[in-house]
């Protein structure tokens, strides 16, 4: 139960104060504005975006700054903000085969139509510390434009996936167009359709999709996964505007993509073949991609007409229920918020039990 | 669905305009004619929907800040602007440059608005395909064992 | 798109809204009692009070059905530019707009769910005239007793059994709206 509490203005007002001074930290060290982090710490505005499930880097960048770096935080703030907006409507799905990829790999094609492309990546870095990044002002640039011989990727580079559906090797996608179910509007109903499921681990926690997807890995609901493709660029956002009578451009977004492929013996109901996982991510954002096609394969138990071996990340309540970080976090702080009567209460339960405990502990001896 | 060709052109450069950096699009065309407005600048979201695997049903993936704006043309021209972010002046923009692009200023505002858009936009994606190409990779497997 | 769709919608959308969206709360939560709607001009024959509802409760998630003489393609069309509703059959429809004759037969819209009761439609009726006289109301939001004039009685009666399932009823004229919840008793005298 809930008890309103009163008091405390001047104290609350004076916390506040000294948060705002803190975020500002050290005058003496220029302020960061909002377009260096921007631009700058751009993995932190696309994990809030992700999360947030809001795509607007300025207001990602905004909420980091004034959460002082809490990126759990900043998302709160992200959702706050975004429940004030008006939804015009819903775009097109959009269309990742046309991608203007910046980063494309597949691990299980060497060989893949269009090329392998590494794009800005940390692999093969050795994550050593680059000291030069602490000097004062730009690090220098590299001392030579790297050489542009390959040929550009083209305007459509088809899924690696295709090739495996030639010899129905692997399950196809059905091209359905049903209206999503959308959890922001309507109250998570279990079982969940897979629309649904993919919709909270967008949104979820990074950390906590990882956790589950590495879970999955270590043998609490294998699905024997490779990465078949992963690919990272911009996709054009497209929505059909009723008083237009046609769709149109209204924007473009950075998107993560992965899909695995996953081994599959078959079941009583589906031949062997491989099966797939699915990730889709605002932003640059790989290990949640992987993270999220790997949740979304073990979560698929049920219509591969697979064995539940009662592993938590097959398990959709457990996932779909604790990967939301604003929903975790607010449950779990409110405890440190005034809870005085119920204590109190809890209190006098104890204090009685222990009084009737001693007293019939004297009554036997 | 396949659209008229007029709607094709139209879509074109609604979506050359949405895709446009504010600032460059307020340079190219600074001043704006006399409107009236039909549905006032606003900010909202849409939802951006993906398909499982790429291919498959659609889900929702996320919401995008978008801000949109109807008017018309003292001339009677309808325009309307949908761009992603929160600036209602792009928004606006937009949205008077679709009406007059349905006047006989039409070819005039191609040439001074819409190629320069174009020009930048070609040239941004080919800075970013030449990088990419620059990190094309081949793998190759090496032969272990006794295979030949 | 006829051209008369794109005019008459808010212009200080935010206040406007507001405004609205508390004389539709007041009409809900005091049954009977009359409050003035405007701000919002929509093709005929929609009222200004259900123009200016439409504006504040529709949206691209709130399934609309325009009954009889509202099914219009002037009216389709401003529902759809000024709030993006889909317009809908009655059984999916979460607001229906008509006259009372126009929504018969009223066991085609929703009256939700035993764990969802909010899954129920919204009517909102329009009418030749609100007056504050005719059949009695009781029941939450009123002191003592109030009164409207309402198209039937039994219809509402009926519902009334149906608690905490039902629909609800706005009822409209010129600039002027009064609400029925499906909490409200109502009776002839």
């Amino acid at each position: 139960m809930y008890v309103a509490v009163k008091g405390g203005e001047r104290a609350i007002d004076a916390a506040h104060a000294w948060l705002a001074e803190e975020r500002r930290g050290d005058r003496g060290i220029a302020a960061l504005s909002v377009a260096q982090i921007r631009t700058q710490l751009t993995l932190a505005v696309n994990r809030v975006m992700a999360e947030g499930s809001l795509y607007d880097p300025d207001l990602a960048a905004l909420a980091i700054k004034q959460a002082r770096g809490d990126l759990i935080e900043a998302v709160f703030l992200i959702r706050a903000y975004r429940t004030t907006l008006p939804r015009f409507g819903a775009s097109i799905p959009v269309d990742t085969a046309r991608m203007a990829v910046i980063r494309r790999v597949s691990a299980t094609f060497k060989d893949l139509p269009g090329g392998q492309i590494l794009g800005p990546t940390f692999d093969y870095t050795h994550r050593l510390l680059d000291f030069a990044l602490m000097a004062e002002g730009d690090a220098p640039l590299p001392q030579k434009e790297a050489p542009t011989t390959g040929d550009a990727p083209s305007a459509h580079i088809p899924h690696v996936m295709e090739f495996l559906n030639r010899d129905d090797l692997i399950e196809t996608e059905a091209p359905i167009d049903a209206t999503p179910p959308d959890l922001t509007r309507e109250p998570m109903e279990l079982p969940a359709a897979r629309a649904l499921r993919l919709q909270a681990l967008a949104r979820g926690d990074e950390g906590f999709v990882l956790s589950m997807a590495y879970s999955t890995q270590r043998g609490y609901g294998r699905t024997h996964a490779f990465v078949g493709e992963l690919r990272i660029g911009m996709v054009a956002v497209q929505m059909h505007i009723p008083e237009l009578g046609f769709a149109i451009d209204i924007g473009e977004v950075e998107l993560t993509e992965c899909e695995t492929v996953n081994q599959f013996k078959g079941s009583k109901t589906v031949p062997p073949q491989f099966t797939r996982g699915y990730g889709l991510i605002f932003g640059q954002s790989e290990r949640k991609a992987i993270s999220m096609s790997l949740c979304d394969r073990a979560l698929r138990w049920r219509e591969l007409g697979e064995d539940n071996i009662g592993a938590p990340a097959q398990d959709e309540e457990f996932v779909l229920m604790h990967a939301d970080n604003v929903q975790a976090t607010g449950f779990l702080e409110h405890i440190k918020l005034p809870h005085y009567v119920d204590f109190q209460s809890e209190l006098e339960l104890i204090r009685r039990l222990r009084s009737e405990a001693i007293a019939a502990r004297e009554a036997a001896e | 669905m396949t659209n008229s060709p007029e709607a094709t052109d139209r879509a074109a450069w609604i979506g050359q305009l949405a895709r446009a950096k504010p600032d460059r699009l307020r340079a190219l065309f600074p001043t704006l004619p006399p409107y009236e407005v039909l549905r006032p600048a606003e900010i909202g979201t849409v939802m951006v929907q993906g398909r499982a695997g790429g291919t498959g049903a659609p889900f929702n993936l996320g919401e995008v800040t978008v801000t949109r704006c109807a008017l018309r043309l003292t001339t009677g021209e309808v325009g309307h602007g949908h761009v992603q972010g929160r600036d209602k002046d792009h928004a606006t923009r937009a949205a008077i440059l679709d009406a007059l692009l349905q006047t006989d200023q039409s070819s005039a505002l191609r040439a001074a608005v819409l190629a320069p858009l174009a020009a930048d936009e070609t040239a941004h994606r080919a800075g970013r395909a030449a990088k990419a190409a620059a990190t094309k990779v081949e793998f190759f497997t090496l032969v272990r064992g006794e295979d030949k | 798109m006829t051209p008369d769709a794109l005019i008459g919608g808010f212009t200080d959308a935010p206040v406007q809204a507001s405004h609205a969206f508390r004389a539709a709360l007041n009409a809900l939560s005091r049954p009977g009692q009359i409050e003035t709607l405007r701000g919002a001009t929509a093709p005929a024959p929609l009222s200004s009070a259900a123009a200016t509802l439409a504006m504040t409760l529709f949206d691209v998630t709130t399934p609309v059905h325009l009954a009889g003489a509202h099914d219009i393609p002037a009216l389709r069309d401003w529902i759809t530019f000024h709030t993006g509703a889909p317009l809908v059959e009655p059984r999916a429809a979460s607001f229906a707009i008509g006259t009372w004759a126009a929504l018969q037969p009223i066991s085609r819209f929703a009256i939700g769910l035993p764990d969802y009761p909010d899954r129920a439609a919204t009517l909102i009726v329009e009418m030749p005239t609100l007056d504050a006289e005719g059949t009695r109301l009781t029941g939450p939001g009123i002191e003592t007793e109030a009164f409207l004039y309402l198209p039937e009685t039994a219809a509402f009666t009926a519902n009334r059994t149906l608690f905490p399932l039902g629909f609800d009823c706005f009822f409209t004229a010129g600039t002027k709206v009064a609400g029925l919840p499906r909490s409200t008793f109502v009776e002839d005298i």
